[in-house]
């Protein structure tokens, strides 16, 4: 048996490859374009989704969501004011002041009934802190008409526009809230509405009436207690240390991730990663058949070149080798062009991209904002690269083994 | 010693009634530093035989032993490394691989073998030198003549050291001067480094460079100017 030595010979084949890779320009150039172009179909694509899924969900945690909820156990199943719960004990505030933790806020949350000279409907009025929710919740940056809240005390209400059609009210105007208090007596009041929201969400206009903290808790006479108390992390995506951790500081109470607050925003997410899959194989499938088709037509035209190192004394295993390693120029070279558009394409849109004018007006009805912001995930990037790499050596497997398969005589012999 | 041994050597290709007998029952023996000639008319079989001999093709029937070695009994990873280690060899076209330079050429088989960066760059350079090609180490097979090519050609069969070189009609692409440069290279060569060379030819003027002229016909040697060297 011969004693190969392993790197002499692959440095051997690598300067044939490389070589062989630019012997025919125009192929070459064809397929570099093709899996510079699939590649960036990957990112580029990839990242637009993913900043629309983004943007989806983030739309959605600020309608009352929130990354993270904590509540008395019965409330999910009985949101009244009986399932409320004391403010936050000091073990709780303590874990709150955690890094991860971008704010937090305490709720009043109820079922009410809501009414103007002319109409009633019933709504669920909620009781915040204006200044800590500015980040977390919707209202901060949807009210049209009048003011937003000033402070927890503040007992002018905001209602969506909506409602206030419905109701044929508007600012300034005086409405009635109907409620129970913890004895399960009606309680109610004049309020003045003090603010009009407009969202793009029709639900949440109807639904929704806003009013401070305490002036909530004074008018339900439930002193001190809450509803529910929100958190809004750094990263939507990774809140689950953060729900360990509050529900080792607040043992007694049911602390929840957005996911199973609300399943179907969860499950969306899981769509599109599933969905990046089938994106990549799909682009990849088509990518491949060219590189199989390149590869077939160089080892085809180089038939008699096979047969001369097959009859020189190269084996089989290394013309595979040596069809793979063109295959992987081919590869390589493709992934830096590809990249390199993905890049030049996301950067003018990475500070937001306005698509309406792209001539995408459903966006607005189905509750999504017209801006985009791209999302690129290292992960994403990387899976790209590493599907071409990977599968690409494997497709090319076959043309590889049909170059290895070649008889030397007949290749080198017959004319 | 004997380089190459044919015994009652069979190629038959296809089968049944397009069975085509190119070599029937040859008996052959090659001395150790032969210059041997083939001859014969177009179909008689030369190439088949040169085949079979450097182990590029199996024979139907019969043995073969070069350098000690039954080639008929080797399976194909043996074969290569058969051709590698023992043999040379000079087609008559697409000898080289065109990417490669004339000095890479001829190194491409020595870094098969392994063979250290040092020592190739070294060997080759002397034997391009000993072919007449000094100065055109880093040119490729398209920037030279067919002549340039075939020389290039010879000094990578030879630069390993082969125990034989099989030339399979190594002068058909070129003029008679060249290759009777070519001629003289060979006959050069095997003198001076003692290889043994089995060439192919229709043309009278490499037959008349033969120490040894084997005549075929139909697939039969029908004449062997040294028959009394056969045992
Ligand atoms: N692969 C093959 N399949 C079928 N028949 C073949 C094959 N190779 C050679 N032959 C036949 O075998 C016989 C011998 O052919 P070979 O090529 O050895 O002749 P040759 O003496 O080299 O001829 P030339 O001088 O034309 O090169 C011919 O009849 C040829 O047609
Ligand atoms: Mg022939």
């Amino acid at each position: 048996m011969t004693r190969y030595s392993f790197g002499t010979i692959t440095a051997m084949l690598t300067v044939i490859a490389w070589r062989n890779v630019w012997r025919n320009h125009r192929r070459t150039l064809i397929m570099l374009g093709a899996i510079a172009v699939g590649v960036w179909a990957m990112i580029w694509l990839t990242a637009i989704m993913r900043g629309m899924v983004d943007q989806m969900i983030t739309d959605s945690i600020k309608n009352l969501i929130a990354h993270v909820q904590i509540h008395a156990p019965a409330y999910r199943d009985d949101p009244s004011i009986a399932n409320s719960m004391p403010a936050p004990s000091d073990s709780l505030q303590q874990a709150l002041q955690d890094p991860a933790i971008q704010t937090w806020s305490t709720r009043v949350r109820v079922p009410a009934v809501i009414s103007s000279e002319r109409e009633s409907a019933g709504v669920t009025l909620v009781g915040i802190s204006p200044l800590r929710e500015r980040e977390m919740l919707f209202l901060a940056g949807a009210v049209t008409d009048g003011r937003y809240l000033q402070s927890p005390r503040d007992d002018g209400v905001i209602i969506g526009a909506k409602l206030a059609e419905r109701l044929e009210t508007r600012l300034g105007w005086r409405i009635v809230i109907m409620s129970q208090d913890p004895d399960n007596d009606i309680v109610d009041r004049g309020f003045r509405v003090v603010g009009i929201f407009d969202t793009e969400m029709e639900a949440t206009e109807t639904s929704y009436v806003f009013t401070g903290l305490q002036s909530a808790q004074e008018f339900l006479k439930m002193g001190s207690q809450v509803s529910e108390l929100a958190v809004l992390t750094n990263d939507y995506r990774h809140e689950q240390p953060i729900v360990d951790k509050l529900r080792d500081a607040a043992p007694d109470l049911e602390v929840l991730p957005w996911q199973e607050i609300d399943k179907y925003l969860a499950t969306m997410l899981n769509v599109v990663e599933g969905f990046v899959w089938v994106w990549f194989i799909v682009v990849f499938i088509a990518m491949s058949f060219g590189l199989v088709n390149t590869l077939l037509m160089a080892v085809f035209e180089r038939t008699r070149e096979i047969g001369l190192i097959q009859a020189l004394g190269m084996k089989p295993r290394l013309i595979l080798l040596q069809v793979l390693i063109e295959s992987f120029f081919l590869l390589s070279v493709g992934l830096v062009f590809g990249n390199l558009l993905s890049w030049l394409s996301i950067i003018p849109i990475q500070d937001g991209w306005d698509i309406s004018a792209l001539g995408v007006e459903g966006l607005e009805y189905a509750g999504m904002s017209t801006m985009l912001y791209p999302v690129v995930q290292a992960s994403d990037v990387i899976l790209s690269n590493v599907v071409v790499i990977v599968l690409g050596l494997i497709a090319s497997l076959y043309p590889a083994w049909r170059a290895a398969r070649h008889v030397p005589v007949e290749a080198i012999t017959r004319i | 010693m004997s380089t190459v041994i044919c015994k009652q050597l069979s190629k038959v290709f296809g089968e049944g009634e397009l069975a085509v007998h190119a070599l029937s029952d040859i008996d052959l023996d090659i001395q150790s530093g032969s210059f041997a000639c083939l001859s014969g008319p177009s179909g008689s079989g030369k190439t088949t035989l040169l085949n079979l001999i450097g182990g590029l093709d199996t024979p139907t029937h019969g043995e073969i032993t070069v350098a000690e070695q039954r080639v008929d009994r080797m399976n194909k990873a043996q074969l290569a490394n058969m051709r590698l280690h023992h043999i040379g060899f000079v087609f008559q076209a697409y000898n080289l691989i065109p990417v490669l330079t004339a000095q890479e050429n001829v190194e491409f088989v020595m870094q098969l073998q392994g063979m250290h960066h040092s020592q190739r760059a070294e060997k080759s350079r002397s034997i391009l030198n000993e072919v007449g090609l000094s100065g055109m180490e880093n040119r490729r097979p398209a920037e030279m003549s067919g002549g340039q090519q075939q020389r290039v050609a010879v000094a990578r069969a030879l630069v390993s050291e082969p125990d034989l070189v099989l030339a399979d009609e190594p002068t058909a692409n070129l003029d008679s001067h060249t290759a009777e440069n070519l001629m003289d290279l060979l006959v050069d060569l095997n003198q001076r480094h003692g290889t043994t060379f089995i060439i192919s030819t229709h043309d009278k003027l490499v037959m008349s460079y033969a120490k040894r002229l084997i005549k075929m016909r139909d697939g039969k040697i029908e004449d062997d100017g040294s028959r009394q060297s056969v045992s």
